[in-house]
C-alpha cells in the first residue's frame, strides 16, 4: 500500500487543534501535579501520623491502577461528585476536558510526589537544622530553603517524568477526546487513511519527545557539573 | 459486592466469571510480554555496551524510538498500520486471526518490545555501572565476549539492577490495560463492560481496581523473594545498599 502524503496534508489544521489540546493537558497535568505532589510529599514526611498515612495511601493507590482505570473512575464519579456537592445529589453533564484535567493532576501527583519526596530526601540534615537556628517556621523553611533544593536536585527526573507524562495524554482516546491521537483517529476513520494518520502521529510524538530528552541529557550533564 | 455473583445477561455465566477472565488475560498478557521484553532487552541493552561498531548504534536507535513513541500509538502500529504495510496475503491472514488472537497477539509483540527498550537501558546502566576491572578480569581469564557477558558482567548487572526492574516488572501489569483500545478484553476492559450492562459503576471499577492492587502487591513480592534469593554477601556493601 502507498502512503499518501496529501492526506496528512489535508488533515494538518485538524491535527494542529488535536496537538494543542495534547499540550494543554500536558501543561495543566504538569503545573497541577507537581502542586499536589509537593504537597503529598510533605505530607508523607510530616510528623502527623495521620496525614503520613493518608498520603502514602493515596500515592500507593494511584501508582498501583492502570491511567486507563483512572480516568474511566474520574469520567464516570466526577459528574457525580459535582452534582452532590452543588445539585443536591443530581449528577451534573461535565465536558471531557475538565474529567481530563481533573484525571492527569490527580494521577500524575503521585509520580510527581515520589520524586519530589526523592529530592527532600537528597537534603542533608543540617539544612533543617539550620532552617531552626534562622527561627524560620515550618512553611518558611519548606518555601523559601528546603522545596528549592528538592526541586533543583530532581529536575531531570521530573522533566522525564514530563515526556511520560506528555505520552500519557494519548490514553484519553477511551473517552474519545480530540487530543493529536484523537484528531488523527477521527480522520483515519473518516477517509479510510489508518496507515498515513498512525505514521504521522508517531513521528509528531517521536520529535517531541526525542527533543525533550535530548534536553533532559544535557541539563543534568549541565547540573552533575555545577554540583562538583 | 453482590453484583459478582449475579448472573450476566447471556444468562450462563456470573460477573464473577467475566473478572476472572478478564484477570486471565491481563496475567497472559503480562507475563508474555514480559519474557520477550526480558530476551530482547538483555539483547538490546548488552549491544549498547559493545565498543564500537555497528551494534552500539543500532541499539541506540531501538532505544529511541520505543521509548519516544506513546504505548497506545505504538499499539495501533502493530494493529491497524502493519498489517497494511506488510504483502497483502500476510497482511489479510493477520487480520483474519480469530478473536482475541487478533487482538492478544500484536498486543503481545507491542508490549514486549516496548517494554524491553526500558529494560535494555537499565541493563545498559547495570553493566556500564561495573568496574571496567571486571572486564579486565574477564578476559584475562580467556572468557571469549559472549562468556563474559554470560558469566561475569551479566550476573552482576543484574543483581544491580533488580530495584528497577522491579518497578518495571509491576508497570508491565498496569499497561496492559492499553490493549483494550484494540478489542482485548483484559480487567481494564471488563470492568466497563460490566459498568455498561449494569451502570454499578462503585461496584464495577471497585473490585478491578482491588484486583490491580492485589496484583501490584504479589508482584513486588515476588520481586523482592527474588531480591534476597539472589542476593551475594559481598555484593551488598558493593552496591551501597543498606
Amino acid at each position: 500500500m502507498m502512503v499518501d502524503l496529501s492526506a496528512i496534508v489535508s488533515a494538518a489544521p485538524f491535527l494542529l487543534t488535536g496537538l494543542l489540546f495534547t499540550l494543554q493537558i500536558t501543561l495543566v497535568g504538569v503545573a497541577g501535579g507537581i502542586v499536589f505532589g509537593s504537597l503529598l510529599a510533605v505530607a508523607r514526611l510530616s510528623q502527623n501520623r495521620l496525614l503520613s498515612t493518608l498520603a502514602t495511601a493515596y500515592v500507593n493507590l494511584m501508582r498501583s491502577i492502570p491511567l486507563i482505570l483512572v480516568i474511566f473512575w474520574v469520567f464516570f464519579l466526577v459528574p457525580w461528585a459535582i452534582g452532590w456537592l452543588t445539585n443536591g445529589g443530581r449528577p451534573v453533564a461535565v465536558g471531557a476536558s475538565l474529567t481530563i484535567y481533573v484525571t492527569f493532576v490527580l494521577f500524575e501527583a503521585a509520580y510527581y510526589a515520589e520524586i519530589v519526596r526523592a529530592g527532600f530526601r537528597s537534603i542533608s540534615t543540617g539544612q533543617y537544622a539550620a532552617c531552626d537556628a534562622l527561627g524560620l517556621s515550618k512553611l518558611q523553611a519548606y518555601i523559601y530553603v528546603l522545596f528549592p533544593q528538592a526541586l533543583l536536585s530532581v529536575l531531570p527526573i521530573l522533566l522525564t517524568q514530563t515526556i511520560v507524562l506528555f505520552q500519557d495524554t494519548s490514553l484519553v482516546y477511551v473517552i474519545s477526546a480530540t487530543d493529536l491521537l484523537g484528531a488523527a483517529t477521527k480522520i483515519a476513520q473518516r477517509d479510510g487513511r489508518l496507515v498515513e494518520m498512525y505514521l504521522i502521529v508517531g513521528v509528531i510524538y517521536f520529535l517531541f519527545c526525542y527533543a525533550a530528552s535530548q534536553f533532559v541529557k544535557r541539563l543534568q550533564g549541565r547540573l552533575a557539573y555545577g554540583v562538583r | 459486592m453482590s453484583l459478582l455473583f449475579e448472573t450476566t445477561p447471556d444468562g450462563v455465566s456470573r460477573y464473577f466469571d467475566w473478572i476472572l477472565n478478564g484477570l486471565c488475560w491481563t496475567l497472559s498478557l503480562a507475563l508474555g510480554a514480559w519474557t520477550i521484553a526480558l530476551i530482547v532487552g538483555t539483547l538490546v541493552g548488552v549491544a549498547r555496551t559493545l565498543p564500537g561498531g555497528i551494534w552500539p548504534r543500532f541499539g541506540r536507535i531501538y532505544v529511541e524510538t520505543f521509548r519516544n513513541i506513546p504505548l497506545l500509538v505504538q499499539m495501533f502500529f502493530w494493529y491497524f498500520v502493519l498489517p497494511e504495510l506488510l504483502p497483502q496475503r500476510i497482511g489479510l491472514a493477520i487480520k483474519q486471526m480469530d478473536p482475541p488472537w487478533g487482538s492478544f497477539v500484536p498486543a503481545l509483540i507491542c508490549l514486549g518490545l516496548f517494554t524491553a527498550a526500558r529494560i535494555a537501558e537499565q541493563v545498559r546502566a547495570g553493566v556500564q555501572a561495573l568496574p571496567a576491572g571486571q572486564r579486565a578480569a574477564a578476559s584475562a581469564l580467556g572468557f571469549g565476549r559472549i562468556g563474559m557477558y554470560r558469566l561475569v558482567l551479566l550476573p552482576q548487572a543484574f543483581r544491580i539492577i533488580l530495584p528497577t526492574l522491579t518497578n518495571e516488572f509491576m508497570t508491565i501489569f498496569k499497561n496492559t490495560s492499553v490493549a483494550l483500545t484494540i478489542g482485548l478484553v483484559e480487567l481494564t476492559a471488563t470492568a466497563r463492560e460490566i459498568n455498561e450492562n449494569t451502570f454499578r459503576t462503585f461496584e464495577a471499577f471497585g473490585v478491578v481496581t482491588i484486583v490491580y492492587l492485589v496484583i501490584a502487591l504479589l508482584a513486588w513480592q515476588l520481586m523482592h523473594r527474588i531480591e534476597r534469593a539472589v542476593q551475594l554477601p559481598s555484593f551488598v556493601s558493593g552496591s551501597g545498599r543498606k
